[in-house]
């Protein structure tokens, strides 16, 4: 991201000077006029070139006010009122978050079965697609193959067939513990079971990595290749080289990854909402289904819009967390300090 | 001695890559498998069942008595040309706007373009609710429709915009010497050179909205307005599930996305390598 940021910065620092050097040359012999004439100028053109950017990226900005800014600002109201759509909204103060905190068991619950899913699997999913990417980046015979058989779990998503897959795969029954009793384990029931109904969705999302692996493997490829050939001559072994090399030069794809993963996890819901409904015992009852449940379910407009910006202040500040922590181990080519 | 220690670490390495992409395609294979058991044949450890029950498909297909799969198809594959003729081309005209143009602000709402990537949706999504309630738009396809005409997403445009800062300047450069406006360079010149990266945004549109499950229980209530993740949730929820027909229904819904994948995977997996993106 930094990266870009610094080219854009180019691109329009540079222009105007141009342009206005171009103007200069022509118009030497009448400073005054040559002054007005280069502020209509460039005045002219800076309201057409306005005028087309914001042409441009109007579906993006229509969009960003109708559907995002707007909405922001109603749910923010919203989450002072009680709401039940059928009604007006009624102003209630700050009663929703005093409830929330000081009231409500399932606001506990719910986060901390979603802290405790984000946890485990976003170092699980990091771990296992940076580990495949690595194997997928050597030139080996076959990677198309390869590649289309790691793929293909991650294509099937969050999509309900993968729901009843895994909820057939799982079951008391299922398949796992027919494999397990082979070895004379005997499974449990492992979605119905409270201890493990949750490592069992852990597990559906860690064996979809596929595009956290496709983020790291375009890294991997732009790595350098003389980096390696030169700690080659230098006598550094795999180890040192994974070490030296690939994790720092890959930690901003790391550190794009990691933010990505974790807001991404924090909403955790079709699994949860199909396979187990949150149960067995609330044991996965994740804070987007709480949430869900409140607005889509009770009807209880306000409560679970206070509930959404009490998630989004989670988010920003675990956000802004990892970019506090990111200056001590992300690393940038050009530029060490500083970077964004 | 170098040469055979090579080797034997190509050999270790596909090994690897093999063991691991059967542990991966393992749920799948047996997912194929158990979509032609009988009910009672479901738990047992064989893969493939000792009869092939065809009829799961057939069966599966025309199981609900109102509507057959036939519709449920038809449902989704019409929201997803919408979705996807939406993304694929406000996306690109955003990006172009982003990537080639400068006006004021330019700064700043890219900032927020890139932003909205990690706004959670819950804190949109009731107000959003709300507004299509009122307008009379829930139970259409409108509420999902309709976002990907805005730019189809700042994932998509942050995506171009990367792309489209690849293309040498030089391109527009000499078309603007020749006169040319930007709107001209932008369907003559971008928009040709784009084509690569719009498949990789036709692809992504088209399997994340076929699996968008939240959207679609959120605004589709009428059995005949279903899409098909819709009309397999339909299927779990019965009081006794023909477990074989459902998972052969849940096997058909994704060929869909499977052949996709299949026919572009080149561009599926390196449409994102070679736009460069980069944290």
């Amino acid at each position: 991201m930094k990266r870009l940021y610094s080219k854009a910065s180019v691109d329009m620092s540079n222009i105007p000077l141009q342009q206005g050097q171009a103007d200069l040359e022509i118009h030497t012999s009448n400073p005054s006029l040559k002054s007005r004439l280069f502020q209509r100028l460039t005045k002219k053109r800076s309201d057409e070139t306005n005028l087309a950017g914001y042409i441009f990226i109007s579906p993006w900005l229509i969009g960003f006010l109708l559907l995002t800014l707007w909405p922001m600002v109603q749910s923010f109201y919203l989450s002072f009122t009680e709401y039940s759509l059928l009604d007006e909204p009624v102003w209630v103060g700050s009663e929703n978050y005093s409830n929330i905190f000081l009231k409500d068991d399932l606001f506990y619950k719910s986060l901390s079965v979603t802290f405790a899913f984000v946890i485990i699997s976003v170092p699980l999913k990091l771990f296992f697609s940076l580990m495949v990417a690595m194997l997928l980046n050597k030139n080996l015979k076959g990677m198309s193959f390869y590649r289309t058989a790691i793929y293909f779990p991650s294509l099937i998503g969050t999509s309900v067939a993968v729901a009843v897959l895994w909820r057939n795969m799982f079951g008391a029954d299922g398949y796992v513990n027919q494999i397990l009793g082979w070895f004379g384990i005997e499974g449990v029931g492992w979605i119905s079971n409270p201890d493990t109904s949750l490592g069992t969705l852990i597990l559906l999302t860690t064996w979809q990595f596929g595009s956290t692996m496709v983020i790291f493997l375009a890294g991997l490829k732009q790595i350098p290749t003389d980096l390696y050939e030169s700690a080659s001559v230098d006598g550094a072994g795999a180890i040192k080289k994974f070490f030296h090399i690939t994790l720092p030069m890959l930690s901003p794809v790391m550190f794009f990854n990691l933010v990505l993963g974790v807001i991404g996890s924090f909403q955790m819901f079709t699994q949860a909402f199909i396979i187990t409904k949150g149960g067995p015992v609330n044991s996965t009852y994740t804070y987007a289904l709480f949430l869900f449940e409140k607005a889509f379910k009770h009807y209880q407009m306000g409560y679970a819009s206070s509930l959404a910006w009490i998630l989004l202040v989670i988010i920003a500040i675990l956000t802004g967390i990892n970019f506090a922590v990111s200056r001590y181990w992300v690393f940038y080519e050009s530029d060490g300090r500083g970077s964004k | 001695m170098s040469i055979s220690r090579s080797k034997l670490s190509k050999m270790t390495n596909h090994a690897f890559l093999l063991i691991f992409s059967l542990v991966m395609l393992y749920p799948v294979f047996w997912w194929i498998g158990a979509s032609l058991k009988k009910n009672e044949e479901m738990s047992l450890a064989t893969i493939w069942p000792k009869v092939p029950m065809w009829e799961n498909f057939t069966k599966g297909w025309v199981a609900n008595t109102e509507y057959t799969f036939t519709h449920f198809f038809t449902n989704t594959l019409v929201m997803e040309f919408w979705n996807v003729i939406g993304a694929v081309f406000t996306s690109a005209v955003v990006a172009y706007g982003f990537a080639r143009l400068n006006f004021k602000f330019k700064g700043l709402w890219f900032s927020i373009l890139l932003l909205t990537m990690m706004l959670p949706s819950q804190v949109t999504i009731i107000p959003q609710y709300i507004m299509y309630n009122t307008f009379g738009l829930t139970n259409s396809y409108i509420p999902l429709v309709l976002p990907h005409f805005f730019g189809g997403g700042a994932f998509f445009i942050f995506l171009l915009v990367q792309f489209i800062r690849g293309i040498p300047r030089e391109l527009d450069e000499a078309a603007k010497m020749d006169g040319a406006s930007v709107y001209v360079i932008f369907f003559k010149i971008i928009l040709p050179l784009l084509k690569p990266s719009l498949v990789t945004v036709a692809i992504f549109t088209f399997i994340w909205s076929w699996d968008d499950f939240f959207g679609q229980v959120l605004y589709l209530s009428s059995i005949d307005k279903y899409t098909v993740g819709l009309a397999l949730k339909m299927f779990v929820d019965q009081f006794e599930v023909q477990w074989g027909q459902l998972l052969a229904m849940s096997l058909v819904s994704i060929v869909p996305s499977a052949l996709l994948f299949f026919f572009a995977q080149k561009h599926f997996l390196e449409g994102i390598a070679t736009s460069g993106l980069k944290g």
